[in-house]
């Protein structure tokens, strides 16, 4: 009973990091109809950023100046390329973010060489024992300011007029524009609290606690696992977003628990397909309707 | 619309009926005489390069036309029926193992059926295409994105699909070797002259992939594909069955990738699985390689999709011929290697092709061939067609 407390807990405090990321191709989708590709190369360009400042300063303020690098990321991304094509359809978009994501990644990967840093110095590596249950004590932070981001995220969301707005041009941009909202305002913030989330996500995965992988390649394709994350929730469900990262991060330390490691990684993805076979846009997704 | 001018201005030079046969006929040789130059000049360029150039180019060359095969099969997917795809590699995989275990003799801890070669080839490329028939549940349901994504599933089950199950694909240490193909007694792999016989037998598939896939695009099925891309309640009103062609689609587009797997595993004279999901022959990398080829040839082109090929593919393999060298600036760690150079130039060409020309390299093709037909040499050039 211990070993599955101690299995669930971690793999919530994973399934919360998945949930940012998820929650960050959700916000990206509904604002510019895209499937961000190119959201683990900023995971890549924050972790990259946090590593190279954190010599010469706090953990804390080269945390803040990766985050800072991904949200510009993610805005110079939007603003330069994506925005110039409003009408595109959605499979030319998702294909100009896989090659954004192509240069990026390569070039921050190339710069860091052989080296394979690890971030989160204050927390990683030092387990909280309660009892006989041994818990990450990354991922319990994670699970925290997952919490705390995910609130604010959707207080925000609910109640502001960024909030009011972007709900607004996801039901019906004309309106919307027809209504006086800025489309390129809303757009630009959804892009940026996007990155943001992706920026305090790498902080916690690449960590021994997390993947036992450091920043590198590996925690690129980590960023590919909360693909499932937000297709299982539906692509255009904020909450959706947070239940599919659950999902995600307990099936994977349950199956890696229970089955093997290796079966772990495609446990997600079989989740993932058993989901879209029953519903083919997720579980809180919009079905797309066709009116003759 | 082109063609309606052509004629037009053909026929205002022209005088009355009688004549107008005469005229025609003339059209109709002249433009057979452009025809047969052009495709003398292609015939050069393919048939010639062996007798000219060294082996590591003939490798460039035929690792050229793995690529262009399977772009060809992932264009009439994601270009021309308009649903986006990650498992090429899976179905590369999926290709290369069951040539290796069709094709080769049975031995302790690797099955295999010791079938002719050629047969295991065939047979290689109908099991691909009924795994994407199996994949159909998902394939005929799942729209857009998501099956872009529903598809990245593939190439982890592929992943440990082939680190799993040794006795079928060796296993990631050390893989196993592929059979040689021996074609009625013509072999490939172990002979002097291996590389040209390399790139002729590959070259003469992908001509047969080119042929097939033009033949499908111009005619019902390339019809039906278009439909369902572009309005599939139009589409299904018309008489498309909207599920069975997109299953189809994927099952036909996973037999090419099936084949373009039989050309890796000749190419390399072994079949290894990867032992990462980001990294290898079969690997998500390679899934968006693909992508980053048809895009830029043109989606839906099946000449662009060779285009495409010749620069994802070849670039990283003639620039290490060119400059002698694994290193393009910089040393060390992190120095530029033609790998990552390719990388950049094709993601950034991917990036400029759908800001300035979403028809890709096909769409300047097709502008370079009406602004030939404004040459003197237009009554020699077939009249330009459309898609």
């Amino acid at each position: 009973m211990s070993t599955f407390i101690q299995v669930a807990v971690n793999g919530l405090g994973k399934g919360a990091v998945y949930a940012l990321l998820a929650l960050g191709f959700v916000i990206i989708f509904k604002a510019s109809g895209v499937l961000n590709f190119a959201h683990g190369s900023l995971v890549l360009l924050g972790g990259y950023v946090a590593v190279r400042t954190e010599n010469h300063l706090h953990f804390l303020g080269s945390a803040i100046l990766g985050v800072t690098a991904a949200a510009v990321g993610a805005l110079v991304i939007e603003r330069v390329l994506v925005a110039r094509r409003p009408l595109a359809d959605p499979i030319s978009l998702a294909l100009l973010t896989i090659g954004v994501d192509v240069v990026m990644s390569e070039e921050i990967i190339r710069r860091l060489g052989i080296e394979i840093p690890f971030l989160g110095k204050p927390y990683d590596g030092k387990p909280v024992h309660i009892g006989s249950i041994t818990l990450f004590r990354t991922q319990l932070i994670a699970l925290g300011v997952g919490a705390v981001l995910v609130g604010a995220f959707f207080l925000a969301f609910r109640f502001t007029g960024w909030g009011v707005a972007m709900r607004a041009q996801a039901e019906n941009r004309e309106a919307a524009a027809l209504m006086g909202i800025r489309s390129g305002r809303v757009t630009a913030i959804a892009w940026v609290i996007a990155g943001v989330l992706a920026g305090v996500a790498v902080l916690f995965l690449a960590t021994q606690d997390f993947s036992g992988a450091g920043l590198s390649r590996s925690t690129h394709a980590v960023a590919l696992v909360a693909f499932p994350a937000a297709i299982i929730g539906g692509l255009d469900s904020t909450g959706g977003a947070i239940v599919g990262g659950a999902i995600v991060g307990l099936t994977e330390s349950m199956s890696a628990q229970y089955i093997s490691y290796d079966f772990s990684k495609i446990a997600v993805f079989i989740v993932m397909l058993a989901v879209l076979i029953v519903a083919p846009a997720g579980l809180f997704g919009t079905r797309e309707r066709t009116r003759v | 619309m082109s063609d309606d001018l052509a004629l037009t201005d053909e026929d205002l030079e022209e005088p009355p009926v009688a004549s107008h046969r005469l005229s025609a006929a003339r059209f109709l040789d002249r433009t057979l005489v452009g025809r047969t130059v052009i495709l003398t000049v292609i015939a050069i360029a393919v048939l010639t390069p062996p007798m000219y150039l060294g082996p590591s180019w003939m490798r460039v060359g035929s690792y050229v036309m793995i690529g262009a095969v399977g772009a060809i099969g992932l264009t009439l997917l994601t270009g021309q029926a308009g649903q986006l795809s990650l498992a090429t590699p899976f179905f590369m995989l999926v290709g290369a193992i069951s040539y290796c275990v069709l094709g080769s003799a049975d031995k302790p801890g690797k099955v295999g059926y010791g079938w002719p070669t050629w047969l295991a080839m065939v047979g290689a490329v109908l099991i691909a295409s009924l795994f994407g028939l199996a994949f159909a549940p998902v394939a005929g349901r799942v729209r857009g994105v998501y099956l872009g994504v529903a598809t990245l599933a593939l190439v982890y089950v592929g992943l440990y699909a082939g680190q799993r199950w040794t006795s079928l694909s060796g296993g990631t240490a050390n893989g196993r070797l592929a059979p040689d193909l021996n074609l009625f007694g013509i072999t490939f792999l172990h002979h002097d002259n291996r590389e040209k016989r390399v790139w002729y037998l590959f070259l003469a598939l992908t001509v047969l992939a080119y042929l097939m896939a033009r033949g499908a695009v111009r005619s019902r099925p390339g019809r039906a594909w278009r439909a369902i891309r572009d309005n599939e309640s139009a589409a299904a009103a018309l008489g498309v069955s909207v599920k069975r062609v997109r299953s189809e689609a994927f099952a036909i587009s996973s037999g090419y990738a099936g084949l373009a797997g039989v050309m890796t595993a000749l190419w390399y004279r072994l079949m290894k699985p990867d032992e990462s999901e980001f990294v290898g022959t079969y690997s998500i990398q390679v899934a968006i390689a693909f992508l980053a080829m048809i895009l830029i040839g043109g989606l839906g082109s099946v000449g662009g999709a060779i285009a495409g090929s010749a620069l994802v593919n070849g670039l990283p393999g003639a620039m290490t011929l060119w400059i002698g060298s694994n290193h393009l600036f910089g040393s060390g760690d992190t120095a530029v290697t033609p790998v990552i150079f390719t990388a950049y130039v094709y993601g950034t060409a991917v990036v400029l092709v759908v800001l300035f020309e979403p028809g890709g390299l096909a769409a300047l093709g097709r502008r370079g061939y009406l602004w030939l037909h404004r040459s003197p040499l237009r009554p020699y050039l077939p009249p330009p067609k459309g898609n």
